[in-house]
């Protein structure tokens, strides 16, 4: 599974390569609606995202902030089905086959109908990875065996919390990548020191060779691009959805042009680029 | 605390080293949370084998609380179901009364024990979830006598429901915070919580209401409600020489009804009936997980939750605001399965009726919750026989509940 011919692993090589940081970009699925949906993927794509995580809506999103929380309940309230989900997946698969697809969403939606159809459902639809944000290792027989049977990825998520000793519960059974939330709280909110980030990471690097990405209140691009010197990946989630829920049906434009930048200042970080740009 | 006997194949050894009531419980939290609760696991079990710490709870449960508080027979309201029975039916009537502690309700016991697990871990601040403000208030309650910070999340329409129980908290010194997100009211207030309790996780203890939530909550909760359990046994042993042949209790995360049970699990002779709150009928809105719910995952566990086939987690309505939520504990998901608990629903319109009839009878107004239990024994005791004896938990004072059953019957008051 960690082979270079997956999609996942394939883009951080390449972007490694490039010497610049993947951007990983957030939305959730059928926000404001399903129908909207496919021109706001299309928009990350074209503004220059590298792996995709759609958020699976749930009416109970407890480690996420306002702005999150607020795209899970338009989204529902506008009628999102997971059958739609995963026909978002689909659609998204055959439009873009070199993009990496990740879902990111909680247990319950995950495991309703059993891990088996969850990941039998993934892998139809050409999904990569998927994050589950409240199924934590001691837990992970309700889902890391089905998806790792599927050949999809189950990417773990390391915290200010998760100190020495209990990093290796965590590595054990990840892949794709580790998700290094920044911050101890909630999507959205507080802003990581800079130098805590890098000490992290820095930690993270000694104990696996999964890329690295960093989320959870990066907004800007100053930020992506301070975190891009040395991590893997940069996640961006509410500042994308804020624009969605400011715009609505009309996000996509404004969705590409904000991604647009974060990719420029990530690109600004890669030695290619300056070369090039010179 | 100290007696729990470990029987081999015994009903009263779960959870499992993993936080497991058999396919229940566990602990589905963040990873941010994660060490924390793997240190609190390890407290707990720490105090659980310090004599000092179990002194402390029992002394502060006696001089603080009130206990141990009385079983009491309600000779009444026996007789009164005696004489719709066929002859020679219709069993004797235990009351336990738990709405006799201070603040009147089964919450402080679990507020004072957990308290107590606070300060040792060296946490200064308290948060909690509210959903009628009962447990708002027994821990803001427990707060004052420690000396903590402390902050009540409770859903924005329960603060409109609920105005005399915020102004209590408010004046023992809390923090009351009115969630605005989702169906604002009880899970929504425990989403916030745990919002809340990931962002300051450095100097914040969460204590939870009920027995729910990650791994080790449905445990301790049981452990430090168990009191109620232990005293009826000793209680109705002293009166009537022996065990009793049912116990009810009524059922909203599941915490005094754990209770009261736990300490009898063992004895096949004793039946148990929790009663689930069944609102408008189970064919409208209600909130019994078990009858009406299935398996899932909410709130850092495993149990019957009431959600629709893509797992989104659907509103809980009861007439009484501490049985509205749309899960339960886990240990009684498990008790349910394995057939040890058999469940019962009564609607907010049994639970209203009970709720006069046990004022006009015994002299005793009951919480809308212990109301649930009452319709129940209402509808169990005539089928027993009159030798038989029955134990019901009066969980709560109805006093919160005038202004909601006042508006129910029609009166301005
Ligand atoms: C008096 C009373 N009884 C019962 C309950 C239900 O909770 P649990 O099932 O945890 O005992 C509540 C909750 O607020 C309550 O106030």
């Amino acid at each position: 599974m960690t082979s270079m011919t997956d999609r996942l692993s394939a883009r951080f090589a390449a972007c490694s390569n490039a010497g610049r940081a993947a951007l990983i970009t957030f939305v959730t699925a059928g926000d404001p609606t399903v129908a909207a949906t496919p021109a706001i993927l299309d928009a990350l794509v074209e503004g220059g995202a590298d792996v995709i995580e759609l958020g699976m809506p749930f009416t109970d999103p407890m480690a996420d902030g306002p702005a999150i929380e607020l795209a899970n309940l338009r989204s529902l309230g506008s009628g999102t089905k997971t059958k739609d989900i995963f026909a978002l997946a689909t659609a998204f698969r055959l439009r873009h086959p070199e993009t990496p697809l990740v879902l990111m969403g909680y247990a319950n939606p995950m495991l309703v109908r059993g891990s088996q159809w969850f990941a039998d459902q993934c892998r139809a639809a050409g999904v990569d990875g998927v994050i589950c944000v409240d199924v934590p290792p001691e837990e992970d027989a309700e889902i890391g065996p089905a998806l790792r049977a599927a050949g999809i990825h189950l990417i773990r998520l390391a915290t200010p919390t998760t100190d020495a000793a209990r990093l290796p519960t965590v590595l054990n059974g990840a892949s794709g990548f580790l998700y290094h939330v920044a911050v101890a709280g909630i999507t959205g909110k507080q802003q990581a020191a800079q130098a805590a980030v890098e000490q992290a990471v820095a930690k993270l690097k000694a104990a696996t060779n999964l890329p690295i990405a960093v989320g959870f209140g990066v907004r800007s691009a100053e930020q992506a691009a301070a975190i891009g010197r040395v991590a893997d990946g940069v996640v961006v989630g509410s500042a994308i959805v804020d624009i969605v829920g400011s715009h609505g049906d009309a996000a996509a434009p404004f969705v590409r042009d904000f991604v647009a930048t974060l990719r420029g200042a990530l690109n600004a970080n890669s030695p290619h680029f300056r070369e090039t740009a010179a | 605390m100290t007696d729990t006997i470990s029987l081999p194949n015994s009903l009263r050894s779960q959870p499992d080293a993993s936080g497991h009531f058999g396919a229940f419980g566990g602990r589905y939290v963040a990873e941010t949370l994660m060490p924390l609760i793997l240190e609190l696991e390890k407290v707990y079990r720490e105090a659980r084998q310090d004599p000092a710490f179990d002194a402390e709870f029992t002394q502060l449960l006696r001089s603080y609380v009130g206990r141990p508080n009385p079983l009491y027979y309600a000779g009444r309201l026996t007789e009164a179901l005696r004489a719709g029975a066929e002859p020679g039916k219709g069993a004797k009537i235990y009351l336990k009364r738990e709405e006799l502690n201070h603040t009147g309700a089964h919450k402080i016991n679990n507020c004072i024990g957990q308290a107590l697990l606070a300060r040792r871990m060296g946490k200064r601040k308290v948060i909690a979830e509210t959903g009628a403000g009962q447990h708002g208030v027994a821990t803001a309650t427990v707060a004052a006598l420690f000396g903590m910070e402390c902050k009540i999340f409770m859903g924005a329409k329960d603060v409109e429901r609920q105005k005399p129980n915020v102004f209590r908290m408010k004046l023992l010194g809390a923090e009351v915070i009115p969630v605005v997100s989702g169906s604002q009211t009880l899970k929504d207030a425990m989403n916030d919580a745990l919002r809340h309790w990931v962002s300051n996780v450095h100097d914040t203890f969460y204590i939870i209401g009920t027995a729910a939530g990650p791994h080790p909550y449905p445990e301790l909760v049981r452990d430090f409600q168990s009191i109620i359990g232990k005293e009826a046994r000793e209680q109705i042993l002293e009166i009537e020489g022996r065990l009793p042949d049912m116990l009810i209790a009524p059922v909203g995360g599941g915490s005094n009804a754990i209770g009261l049970f736990h300490p009898f699990l063992d004895d096949a002779e004793v039946k148990m009936i929790g009663v689930e709150a069944a609102g408008e009928g189970l064919a409208g809105k209600h909130a019994a997980s078990l009858a009406g719910g299935k398996s899932g995952v909410l709130h850092g566990n495993r149990t019957y939750l009431l959600q629709d086939e893509d797992g989104q987690i659907t509103e809980a309505h009861s007439i009484s605001a501490g049985l509205d939520y749309p899960g339960i504990g886990p240990e009684h998901s498990w008790l349910h399965e394995i057939g040890r608990v058999q469940y019962m629903p009564i609607t907010d319109d049994e639970a209203l009726a009970s709720f006069q009839k046990l004022s006009a009878l015994e002299g005793i107004i009951p919480a809308l919750e212990s109301a649930h239990a009452i319709a129940s024994a209402e509808k169990v005791a005539p089928t027993l026989d009159a030798d038989q004896i029955l134990i019901v938990n009066l969980s709560g004072r109805g006093d919160k509940d005038i202004f909601t059953v006042a508006s129910a019957l029609g009166v301005e008051i």
